[in-house]
Order: C-alpha cells, then sequence, then structure tokens
C-alpha cells in the first residue's frame, strides 16, 4: 500500500461523509416531493361526489371511484381470505413439521422464487389459467392473482414468527397432553399473533397498491360491481386509464385515486409497524 | 380414555398433512406460472425460435415479432438504475449503519422504508406529471448542453424516456437495497472494525478496506435483489419510459420494457399469435428474475454460512 498524506485522506474520509448524508437528504426529499405532490393534487379531486359515484365519461361532472373503491376492497378482501389461511398453514408446516424436509426446502425455494416474480407475470399467468378457460376477465380472477402475490408474503413471514416462538411453550404444551395440531394452534399461534397479523397486513398492503397484476385479469370497468365474475372496477387500473387519457378532468381523478391508494397503503403499513414493535 | 390417545395421532396426521398441501401449493405455484408461460407462448416460440430475441421487429398487422427493443429497454433502464442506486444506497447504509446518530439513523431509516411501501403506479404518476417535467425543463437541457457531444445525451429534450424511467426505478429499488446493505453492513463484528480503526484507519477506510470486504458477498447480494426488482417494475416504467419500439443510442430517446409493453398491449392482443408473442415476453422476463433471484439468495446463503462459520 503506498502512503498518503493524511490530508488527503481526510479529505476523502470528509467527502463520502457528505455524499452520504446528501444521498439520505435525496431520499428524503423525493419521498417529501412525491407525498406532496399526490396530497396537493389529489386533495383537489375530493369532493362528495368522488366517493359516492360511479365513473363518468369525459367531460361530464359528477363522476366518483366509489365503484373502483368498492371493487379494490372486494377483490383485496377475497385475496385476504385466501391467501392467509394457505399462506399461515404453509409457514406452519415449514417452521413446526417440514423444517428440514425436503418439501420444506423446495417450498421455501419456491416461495422465495415466487416473491420474485415479478406482478405483470402473475397476471400472465391467471390470465392463462382463469380468464382464457373461463372465457372472460372477472374479479374473481383479479383476486386470484392477488392472492398468489401475497400467498409467499404470508407464508414467509409466518414461518419466521414462528420460529421466533422459543420451544419451552411447545414442550410445556405437548407436557400437558395437548395433541399438536392444538399446541400449534392453541399455544404457539397464540405467541406469534401479532407478528403474524403483521404479515399479513404487510401483505394487503402490498396487494392493495398493486396495478399490474389485474390488468388483464379483473381488467376495469366504469360501472358498479354486480358480480365478481365480470370485470371489475379498480382503483389502480382506473388511474392508470385515467393518466394516460387527455383528458383533463380524468387525470384530476387520478390524482385524488393515487392520494386514496397512498394514504390506505401507508397507513396499513405504518400501523403494521407499529404493531410489530408493540407486541414482540 | 382410552380413545384419546388414538384419536389424536389421526388429526395430528390430518393437520400435517394439511399444512404440508399448503406448502405444495407454493411448488405448484411457480411451476404451473412456468409450464403456463411456456405453454402460452408455444406458437409464437415454435414461429419465430431464436430469432424471437435479435428481431427488432414488432408488427402486429404482419404478425411479426421480435423482443429486441424491449429486452434492449429492460437491460438499459436496469442499468441506469443500478449504476445510480448501488452508490447511493452503499453510502445511505453506511450512514444509517456508522455515521448517523441513532435517532436520526431510526427516522432515515423509516423514510427509506416507506419509499418501498410506495405502491408502483404512483411513482408513474409522480414520474410523468411531475417529474418527467422537471426533467424535460432543467436537467435534461443541461445535459444536452454539457455532455451533447456524446450521442447518449443527444435528442430533444421530452422529459419522458430511457433516462426519467431510469431514475424512477433508481429510486424504486434504492430501499430494497440499502435495507440488504444496511442489514449486511451490521453484521460486520466490532472488533474488526475497531483493529481498522485502532490502526488510524478513517472512517472510509476502515469501510472500503475492512467493512466491505467481510461483506461483500452480502453486498453482493444485495445489489442482485435490487436488480431482479428493477427487471421486473411494471407500472411506473410504464407511465414515463415513453412506449416505443425502438432503439436509440441517446437515453433522452423514449423506449420500451419488457413489463411495459406487456402493460400497453397484452389486454388489445386479440390475434393468438400477437398474444403468445407477448406470453413469450413474459416467460423471457420470468427466465431472467429467476435466474438472478436464485443466484442472489444461493449467493446470500453461503455467505450466510460461511459467516455464521467465522463468528
Amino acid at each position: 500500500m503506498k502512503p498518503r498524506s493524511i490530508r488527503s485522506r481526510r479529505f476523502v474520509d470528509r467527502a463520502v461523509k457528505v455524499l452520504s448524508v446528501s444521498s439520505a437528504l435525496v431520499g428524503l426529499v423525493a419521498l417529501a416531493w412525491i407525498l406532496y405532490e399526490v396530497i396537493r393534487r389529489g386533495i383537489g379531486a375530493f369532493n362528495i361526489s368522488f366517493f359516492t359515484k360511479a365513473a363518468t365519461p369525459p367531460g361530464v361532472p359528477g363522476g366518483g371511484v366509489a365503484n373502483a373503491l368498492v371493487g379494490t376492497l372486494l377483490m383485496t378482501v377475497l385475496a385476504t381470505v385466501i391467501a392467509t389461511p394457505l399462506g399461515i398453514l404453509a409457514g406452519v408446516f415449514l417452521a413446526e413439521f417440514g423444517k428440514r424436509s425436503r418439501l420444506a426446502a423446495a417450498a421455501r425455494f419456491a416461495s422465495n422464487a415466487l416473491i420474485g416474480v415479478p406482478s405483470i407475470i402473475i397476471g400472465l399467468f391467471v390470465y392463462g389459467l382463469l380468464v382464457v378457460t373461463t372465457g372472460g376477465f372477472s374479479g374473481y380472477a383479479g383476486a386470484a392473482a392477488l392472492a398468489i402475490i401475497m400467498l409467499p408474503i404470508v407464508a414467509r413471514t409466518a414461518e419466521d414468527m414462528l420460529n421466533l416462538v422459543p420451544d419451552s411453550l411447545r414442550e410445556s404444551a405437548l407436557a400437558l397432553g395437548a395433541p399438536r395440531w392444538r399446541t400449534t394452534l392453541g399455544v404457539v399461534f397464540r405467541a406469534a399473533r401479532a407478528g403474524m397479523l403483521t404479515g399479513v397486513l404487510l401483505a394487503v398492503a402490498r396487494i392493495s397498491g398493486e396495478t399490474a397484476p389485474l390488468l388483464f385479469t379483473a381488467l376495469n370497468s366504469p360501472y358498479w360491481t354486480h358480480s365478481l365474475a365480470e370485470p371489475t372496477p379498480n382503483l389502480t387500473v382506473t388511474i392508470f386509464n385515467y393518466a394516460m387519457s387527455p383528458y383533463h378532468d380524468w387525470q384530476r381523478m387520478a390524482w385524488g385515486a393515487s392520494l386514496l391508494i397512498t394514504a390506505g397503503v401507508l397507513l396499513t403499513t405504518i400501523s403494521a409497524r407499529a404493531l410489530l414493535r408493540g407486541k414482540i | 380414555m382410552r380413545t384419546r390417545p388414538r384419536r389424536q395421532p389421526k388429526a395430528d396426521t390430518f393437520f400435517k398433512y394439511l399444512s404440508a398441501g399448503c406448502a405444495f401449493v407454493l411448488l405448484a405455484l411457480i411451476a404451473g406460472l412456468f409450464i403456463e408461460l411456456l405453454r402460452g407462448s408455444s406458437q409464437s416460440l415454435a414461429k419465430f425460435g431464436a430469432r424471437f430475441i435479435t428481431s427488432g421487429a414488432w408488427d402486429p398487422v404482419r404478425q411479426d415479432f421480435g423482443a429486441a427493443s424491449s429486452i434492449f429497454g429492460t437491460v438499459v433502464s436496469t442499468a441506469i438504475a443500478m449504476l445510480l442506486a448501488v452508490p447511493v444506497s452503499l453510502v445511505i447504509a453506511l450512514l444509517l449503519v456508522e455515521l448517523a446518530h441513532p435517532v436520526i439513523s431510526r427516522i432515515v431509516g423509516t423514510a427509506i422504508e416507506l419509499l418501498a411501501a410506495i405502491p408502483s403506479i404512483i411513482y408513474g404518476m409522480w414520474g410523468l406529471f411531475v417529474f418527467a417535467p422537471f426533467m424535460a425543463d432543467y436537467v435534461q437541457p443541461v445535459l444536452g448542453t454539457k455532455l451533447g457531444f456524446l450521442p447518449l445525451f443527444q435528442g430533444p429534450p421530452m422529459g419522458i424516456g430511457m433516462l426519467t424511467a431510469g431514475i424512477i426505478l433508481a429510486l424504486m429499488v434504492l430501499p430494497f437495497m440499502c435495507a440488504a446493505m444496511r442489514d449486511s453492513l451490521a453484521m460486520v463484528p466490532a472488533v474488526v472494525k475497531e483493529s481498522a480503526y485502532g490502526m488510524g484507519s478513517t472512517t472510509w477506510e476502515a469501510t472500503r478496506r475492512v467493512s466491505l470486504r467481510y461483506c461483500i458477498a452480502g453486498m453482493v447480494g444485495a445489489v442482485f435483489l435490487g436488480l431482479g426488482r428493477a427487471l421486473g417494475e411494471t407500472m411506473a416504467v410504464t407511465f414515463v419510459i415513453g412506449n416505443s419500439h425502438s432503439i436509440s443510442a441517446s437515453l433522452f430517446a423514449p423506449g420500451n420494457s419488457i413489463a411495459s409493453t406487456l402493460a400497453n398491449e397484452f389486454a388489445e392482443a386479440s390475434e393468438p399469435m400477437y398474444a403468445s408473442a407477448l406470453i413469450e415476453l413474459g416467460l423471457l422476463l420470468f427466465v431472467l428474475t429467476f435466474i438472478f433471484q436464485a443466484a442472489a439468495r444461493i449467493w446470500l446463503r453461503s455467505v450466510g454460512l460461511t459467516e455464521r462459520a467465522k463468528g
């Protein structure tokens, strides 16, 4: 190593420190800038009809995104109802039964791979699986796509959280004569409840902002949802369609919907993290 | 009392197989995904073969498709994103672990995590309506006059295009890489760093020559994680990349990526060959991200083992 003067070494060190502080500032500014613009432009779209009416054609005043909001909620709830028990039980297998088995190793690999699959590919998959076979776009297909995105996230957090539960708890329940399933459901679950709920909430936050998997599964619709068997209106694809349109009032609505989604996702994320910090 | 011990194992077996079945669903999904994409793209695979990857054609009317421009756009926008995001997340991770007061570190850390929580489509909205005009008005003209002799920065400053898409991608993968880098920097034992400081190192020297060497594998894993995300990012890119099937040397020019092509065109692809070509694009993207993420995980796991052995 060739010797360098202490002055140039200090200079480099200070330069890196300045660089790291300014990089962090760039991150903070970006976050603030995005939130500021979403709030500023989104608030302007809020009024009674925004929250109570369905979409209207461009130029027709009095339209809203209520139908899309309902559709998004329905699909998110359905996806959560499908993915939560499946994911948690998969986590139970990975943490309680399989652990070192070959199936567990393969399932862990698959779950990591699924988390990494771009969400638009999940949309393509569900299109081939449920849209082509049933003959049309539907809210069920949209919910299925969202559930597939949610599943590995829930499974992984469930596994991690169950692993945090000390074995002494399991042993004491088994020693009292409880069967394995009651030990898991009654004792281990209770200990890992907050963590698993956090995992589910984070996954819900993630899917409620997803657009790409809905583009060719749920599609979108300007009407109220009568059945999830038909194309289902949703906030995110509505934002996409409105933003890409040349109509000024549609773009304004897109900002309103953006604020709605951002607020929902960030609140869910923050409360999930607070839950984890408070309970464990 | 005698019946109980006999019933219990049965319920337990049921519970075990039920949970194993749920774990199997994960496996079935990833396998089904691959098979479905192969099946959906069979027509295009058969017609175009290997030419699909190199051909720049994209003509739905004449049913002639090639992935070159989409692959080019995916690679270029990802490269810009990584070029920007890797050093920035490294120095932010350094700030969080080594330099900042714990309170500040927590605040900055939370803010960076919130960046990760913002949905892709919101980045798209912000990118299209706020950031792209900003680029067109302030950044691109300056780049054009100062560095316009390079083909990279030639052409009209339209705001949307490769460069803007790359910058927004960088912002989106930054939190993921930063978190992974922070975790692996935090794993470096204090003794190792202290010995570097004891030798008279500055903070940066201790980081570059000691900490980074110690956790280099974790750093590489973090980069791969970010890379996988950047490759498949869809909505934000679709908003700002310009969506044109062209290959241009200029970063100001509009282009497309695999994901943005899918998002824009798949719902309208009524002819079977058109849809099949798009699904083949999806298959390419799936295989690409799968390879990168699998490589990253295997890499990270081997690191975890070696580091545990060391500790």
